[in-house]
């Protein structure tokens, strides 16, 4: 279908626009429902557009007709199809949690939540360096509104720090994107990847810097280390399903640093080719051993996994920085795994901290848990997958990684630092589930039963983590597929530019 | 011309990032107006500066870059609809913490209080 790369932007838009307006108005079964349903129209059309794009080459989408580089495009390639339906999958998770009772402590849950997702498709789905930077701030407006959701003196103090962080790091965004379009001269990612080559010595040096300020506000975003501050408190006070959907916010930022730095900056770029590299390299390590720090330092299991977000961040980072298809395509096979358990494991802290009473997640000695059976369970099948056990997915995206370091002067760095992160979360986490499950006082239990959506919210995104093993062939597959037409300059930029419209 | 530009919107920078890395929300509000501004004139320049150029094809001899003026007009909408929501945030933020400083908390004033703000502001920032 024609139409079909928009959908995933217009489909949470007009939701968002219709539970606005009456009849859905003022009734939180209806936004319940038709939130529902349309999550799941959502996740149909990202599945269509990603094997249409898998079957039939890159779609472009040209809006309002106007050819390319002149035109707003959008691309929906394998890589960011793939986001698209990550995103998809992850928010109704998000949301099922959600529909059990979060989305009722304050106002316009769901819309606010659709105008998110359609700002986080919309940064995967766009060809055009500016149009991210819109789509930026259309989830980053909705992540404000969403992270103070029920409000509370933590929120507000955590919302204030988020808040001006990104405001001054959009001002950085629109800073290099000045420095790129006054030397490059366009905005299409394509077009700019196909010029940089081009230009004269003096402007290398601009456009190197307008690059390294592009890598700042990614950096930022996607938490990498000295811009990483912010990141634990923010997401441990902010309540499960928007935590949960958060678990997708850095990915957005990795995501931009891959897009940018593989095919504008990338082998091709002349006297530019991997401006970034010797900064991802170290940043990405220590990225890595200070997410390793705070798992163990942490107090509560909220924080723990805010701190094992930042081990998976270091650990994407680690795969760009090797520039490599192999390790592109690991990465995107670790991206998708840890998504959805860093968001599964959100709501499984929040059913837990529901039923300790005071204690909530804190590392204490509370009451026991009434429900302490199946939330040990998944709590159990969640922390093997994180810290990368055998038999699910965290262990084959790690070996997928550690693999394609093979060869490379960096590897003893790789192996050395991701499998210390590795055991450093091993410890955390089984401290953890001792003290939350078998240490417990003898005190009455008269927590309430756990809504059965909530359970059906954590399966679902923790069956990703035994399917992604099981279908482990198909799923690389893809990925590499996806890695080698991220890498291929004829297909991630030339056929962008002469193709034109299809 | 450009001289003077760059000067302006370098001023403007500076003074935008130093009010920033205060410790109070409105210098933080203001610092970051400050930062928009600087920001909206410097895209505005990267189409380069013309005098009397015109944006639409057979108005006149020399011609003006029309892409950064809507670059700069979008910028302009985001920044203005960010800062009010930061204005609204931050009267929040002075009512659920009875205080308007960045970090929640009125720092401890010792002898070197200047110091003392300065290490504030630069917590609430990182």
């Amino acid at each position: 279908m024609q139409h079909l790369p928009i959908f995933p932007i217009l489909i949470p838009m007009l939701a968002a626009v219709f539970m606005l307006l009456p009849p859905l108005s003022n009734s939180i079964n209806r936004h319940r429902v038709f939130a529902i349903a349309v999550m799941i129209l959502l996740i149909i059309s990202s599945a269509l557009l990603l094997l249409t794009s898998h079957e039939q080459g890159t779609q472009m989408y040209i809006l309002g007709g106007w050819q390319p580089p002149f035109g707003i495009a959008l691309i929906a390639d394998r890589l960011s199809t793939m986001m698209v339906l990550l995103t998809s999958v992850l928010a109704l998770g998000a949301l099922l949690y959600a529909c059990a009772g979060d989305d009722n402590e304050g106002m316009y849950f769901h819309p606010l939540f659709m105008f998110q997702i359609m700002g986080i498709n919309g940064a995967f789905l766009t060809g055009d360096i500016f149009n991210l930077f819109v789509f930026f701030e259309v989830l980053l407006i909705a992540s404000y509104a969403l992270l103070i959701h029920g409000g509370g003196k933590q929120k507000t103090k955590a919302n204030v720090h988020y808040v001006i962080l990104n405001l001054v790091a959009s001002s950085v965004f629109l800073f290099a994107l000045g420095i790129l379009y006054g030397t490059i001269g366009s905005l299409n990612i394509a077009d700019m990847a196909s010029k940089v080559r081009l230009l004269g010595d003096q402007e290398q040096a601009l456009v190197k810097s307008g690059g390294l300020l592009l890598l700042v506000v990614f950096g930022l975003k996607a938490a990498m280390l000295p811009l990483n501050f912010w990141l634990p408190k923010t997401y441990a006070v902010a309540s499960a399903p928007v935590a949960a959907l958060f678990a997708i916010m850095t990915k957005v930022g990795v995501y931009s640093i891959l897009r940018i730095h593989t095919v504008i900056f990338g082998e091709d770029a002349g006297a530019l080719a991997g401006i970034a590299i010797p900064w991802l390299w170290p940043l990405a390590i220590l990225t890595l051993i200070i997410g390793a720090i705070g798992v163990l330092a942490s107090p509560s299991l909220r924080l723990t996994v805010a701190n094992l977000v930042l081990v998976s961040v270091g650990t994407l980072i680690i795969a760009i920085a090797m520039q490599r298809e192999a390790a592109t395509a690991a990465a995107l096979y670790y991206m998708m795994h840890t998504t959805l358990v860093t968001g599964a494991l959100f709501l499984i802290a929040d059913l837990i901290s529901k039923q300790r009473g005071k204690a909530e997640d804190r590392y204490v000695v509370a009451r026991q848990m009434t429900h302490s059976k199946i939330i040990g369970i998944t709590f159990f099948i969640a922390a093997l997958t994180v810290v990368g056990l055998p038999p699910f997915s965290g262990f084959l995206g790690k070996v997928l990684i550690l693999q394609s370091a093979q060869g490379l002067t960096e590897s003893a760095w790789v192996w050395s630092v991701v499998l210390l992160a590795g055991v450093a979360s091993l410890i955390a986490i089984s401290r953890a589930g001792t003290t939350l499950f078998w240490r417990h006082s003898n005190g009455s239990n008269d927590s309430d039963p756990i809504h059965p959506l909530k359970i059906i919210a954590v399966v679902l995104l923790l069956s990703a983590s035994p399917l992604l093993v099981i279908f482990g062939g198909p799923v690389t597959d893809f990925t590499n597929l996806a890695a080698s037409q991220l890498h291929d300059t004829t297909q991630s930029v030339d056929a962008l530019l002469i193709g034109g419209n299809k | 011309m450009e001289a003077i530009y760059a000067f302006c919107v370098g001023i403007l920078t500076t003074c935008g990032f130093f009010l920033v890395l205060r410790g109070r929300t409105f210098t933080v509000v203001i610092g970051l107006t400050l930062l928009s501004y600087a920001v909206n004139l410097f895209l505005f320049a990267s189409g380069r500066l013309t005098i009397d150029g015109a944006a639409v094809l057979g108005q006149s001899t020399e011609y003006s870059d029309p892409l950064p003026q809507a670059l700069v007009l979008t910028a302009i909408v985001i920044g203005f609809a960010m800062t009010a929501f930061l204005v609204i945030l931050a009267m929040r933020s002075r009512a659920d913490q009875g205080n308007d400083h960045v970090d929640g908390q009125v720092p401890t004033i010792s002898n070197n209080s200047a110091a003392s703000n300065s290490a504030s502001s630069n917590k609430g920032n990182n």
